[in-house]
């Protein structure tokens, strides 16, 4: 029986690792077949013209070249967009609500990660640290922006929406975006206090801005940024860790056993409001990690950085299916890697008539069809529960 | 000292008075069913047990602590195991995992897997179906699986709401059978029901609610000889 625990627990987290890879090639593949298939329809179109006159090379051969390039920042921002969206599905899966102050709570996150670095360099340390030293600092800034959003979120929980639990989730709703918009000025007010402007940029310092050479296409080098290859690990390790937490702990059984039915979880002995406590904490915790990793991605952050990112993780989870844990990284990647084609491509193939700034209608044109045909998510539940 | 006693127990769901006065006692090693038309307040007197509802006065003591201020969590801790009405079995949770939850509030694990032995003994159907999920078993199933459950914690009393509700005759006698078997074994029993006639056959006493009120209260054989039971509820 011992020997057999183990090897569940194992399986554990191999299971999701193994999800991830089939995510991740699953939708980078799909992506990039889409796209050569474009690239062969354009050949000899005006854009593949201008190329050869511009570039000296077809369509086909550009979008070849640059395909390695956009599938690594697809998996990037897809890893990003993940650790966002299971926040909101935690939490939709324990309360049927949407917790609108996410995006906030993945700001102070960020915040309060560049802060502690900004203190750092501040002292002096930041520029002195090996690249073993810069790898703890940003360890300890990920810890500090953890630690600030899982205990905002926990706050808000207790403060805006446990009062209104027994009330229509409409009117929690409405305190959620009463609460984003708060948080969102809060952050602006504690920030032009203390330095008199609102934005705050991530100090350089280790080697996160190095690139590492993969490998070479002819002349040409497919890198990835040190910092990218962060975010993915940091992402990954997260998601195994909430992974296991969830399936296969007694509190993660607990969870589970809450977000299916609150009365009987209270009848088996189950402290309803910690176990929501715990998920606002562990879904607060991850959105704030996510926060830090955008920030170390995008280097400068202002107080209504977590809207778009926040709206983009909740459509990921929507398009997942929300509630579904294994939906949010699903929904989390497909975004991220139809972003990252469409940002890369969109401006090339239509002659800058569209470019790179209609890459989030893209997104959400395709997001919108996906819901069309399958209003429950990619893998949202499709029986209902029994009585 | 009564295992379980209500004393004058009135609870309200917002203005509306669902209890008006409900006392009854179990003993130890007794069944006791509690028998009353839909909407007498059967399950709202178990709520008012459980602490999913709290009465607006009176009281609810188990051996001799009050326990009608307690939030429902804090009530299992001090023995009280239930089967709720509809069996609230967890869909998306294995059967083991429901089990496991019904121990929730054990630490020891040598227990816990003592205790899920005992239950896959009693129901070797869910022995057979343990990983499937919660959610796929039958309604006969469903029932044992939320009466092992409520078993799991070694409670001092286990009580069962409608066990018998939308399951096949030849299950509602395998469940009874169940009752009587887990009663002969030593658990003590509050057993609602609305099919008066089987619980009145194995129950030791019995109490009659009608409108949040207890009219009659006897002996199991007697309450089933009663003629306005018989009437009320046995369509005699």
């Amino acid at each position: 029986m011992r020997h057999f625990m183990g090897s569940v627990n194992l399986r554990q987290i191999l299971m999701p690792i193994g999800q991830m890879a089939i995510f991740v090639t699953g939708a980078g593949l799909l992506c990039s077949a889409v796209m050569l298939v474009l690239a062969l329809l354009f050949r000899g179109s005006g854009a593949d013209q201008v190329l050869q006159a511009t570039q000296g090379v077809g369509i086909l051969t550009y979008t070849l070249n640059s395909l390695p390039q956009v599938l690594i920042d697809g998996v990037t921002i897809g890893f990003v967009y993940a650790a966002i969206a299971l926040g909101y599905t935690m939490v939709y899966g324990v309360l049927q609500f949407i917790n609108f102050a996410h995006s906030e709570i993945f700001a102070i996150g960020a915040f309060c990660g560049v802060e502690s670095l900004i203190a750092l360099n501040g002292l002096g340390v930041l520029a002195k640290a090996s690249a073993m030293g810069s790898f703890l600092y940003l360890g300890l800034a990920l810890v500090i922006g953890m630690a600030a959003s899982g205990g905002m979120a926990v706050l808000v929980e207790r403060v805006a929406y446990r009062p209104l639990r027994s009330s229509p989730t409409l009117i929690a709703l409405i305190s959620a975006i009463g609460v984003s918009f708060a948080l969102q000025d809060i952050i602006r007010l504690v920030e032009s206090m203390t330095s008199g402007q609102f934005y705050r940029v991530i100090p350089t310092f280790g080697n996160f801005d190095e690139r590492i050479t993969l490998f070479r296409i002819g002349s040409k080098i497919i890198d990835i940024q040190v910092k990218s290859v962060v975010v993915i690990l940091a992402a990954v390790v997260m998601l195994v860790a909430l992974n296991y937490l969830v399936g296969s702990t007694k509190v993660g059984k607990a969870i589970r056993a809450v977000s299916q039915d609150k009365n009987t979880a209270a009848l088996m002995g189950i402290n309803v409001n910690a176990m929501i406590s715990l998920t606002f904490l562990v879904g607060g915790s991850l959105g704030g990690a996510a926060g830090v990793l955008y920030a170390l991605k995008f280097t400068r952050i202002d107080p209504f950085v977590g809207f778009m990112p926040g709206i983009k993780a909740f459509a990921a989870a929507v398009l997942g299916g929300i509630g579904n844990l294994t939906g949010a990284l699903l929904g989390g990647m497909v975004l991220g890697m139809i972003e990252s084609f469409a940002g890369a491509y969109l401006g090339t193939y239509t002659m800058g008539s569209f470019g790179a700034e209609y890459k989030d209608m893209v997104a959400f044109l395709i997001l919108i069809l996906v819901i069309v045909f399958r209003p429950n998510g990619l893998l949202g539940e499709q029986v209902s529960q029994k009585a | 000292m009564s295992l379980l006693e209500l004393k004058d127990v009135h609870s309200y769901y917002g203005n509306i008075h669902a209890l008006m006065g409900v006392s009854l006692k179990v003993e130890e090693g007794e069944i006791v069913a509690l028998i009353g038309a839909n909407g007498a307040g059967k399950t709202t007197t178990l709520r008012s047990i459980s602490g999913l509802l709290h009465p607006r006065s009176g009281s609810v003591t188990l051996e001799g602590k009050e326990i009608h201020h307690l939030p429902p969590h804090i009530v299992h801790h001090q023995g009280l195991g239930l089967v709720p009405e509809g069996r609230g079995v967890f869909p998306n949770l294995t059967v083991t995992e429901n089990l496991e939850m019904g121990a929730y509030i054990l630490d020891d694990k040598k227990q816990i897997e003592e205790n899920l032995e005992n239950a896959f003994t009693l129901f070797p159907r869910l022995k057979e179906r343990a990983q499937q999920k919660g959610g796929t078993l039958s309604g006969g199933e469903q029932q044992m699986l939320a009466t092992a459950r409520g078993l799991m914690s070694n409670p001092k009393i286990l009580l069962m709401d409608e066990p018998s509700m939308g399951l096949a005759p030849v299950l509602v006698d395998q469940i009874f059978d169940i009752i009587r078997e887990l009663n002969a074994r030593g658990t003590t029993i509050l057993l609602v029901e609305q099919n008066a006639l089987m619980a009145l056959s194995i129950a030791h006493r019995g109490y009659v609610l009608q409108t949040g009120q207890i009219v009659l209260t006897d002996t199991g054989p007697n309450l089933k000889a009663n003629d306005m039971v018989r009437k009320a509820y046995l369509g005699a």
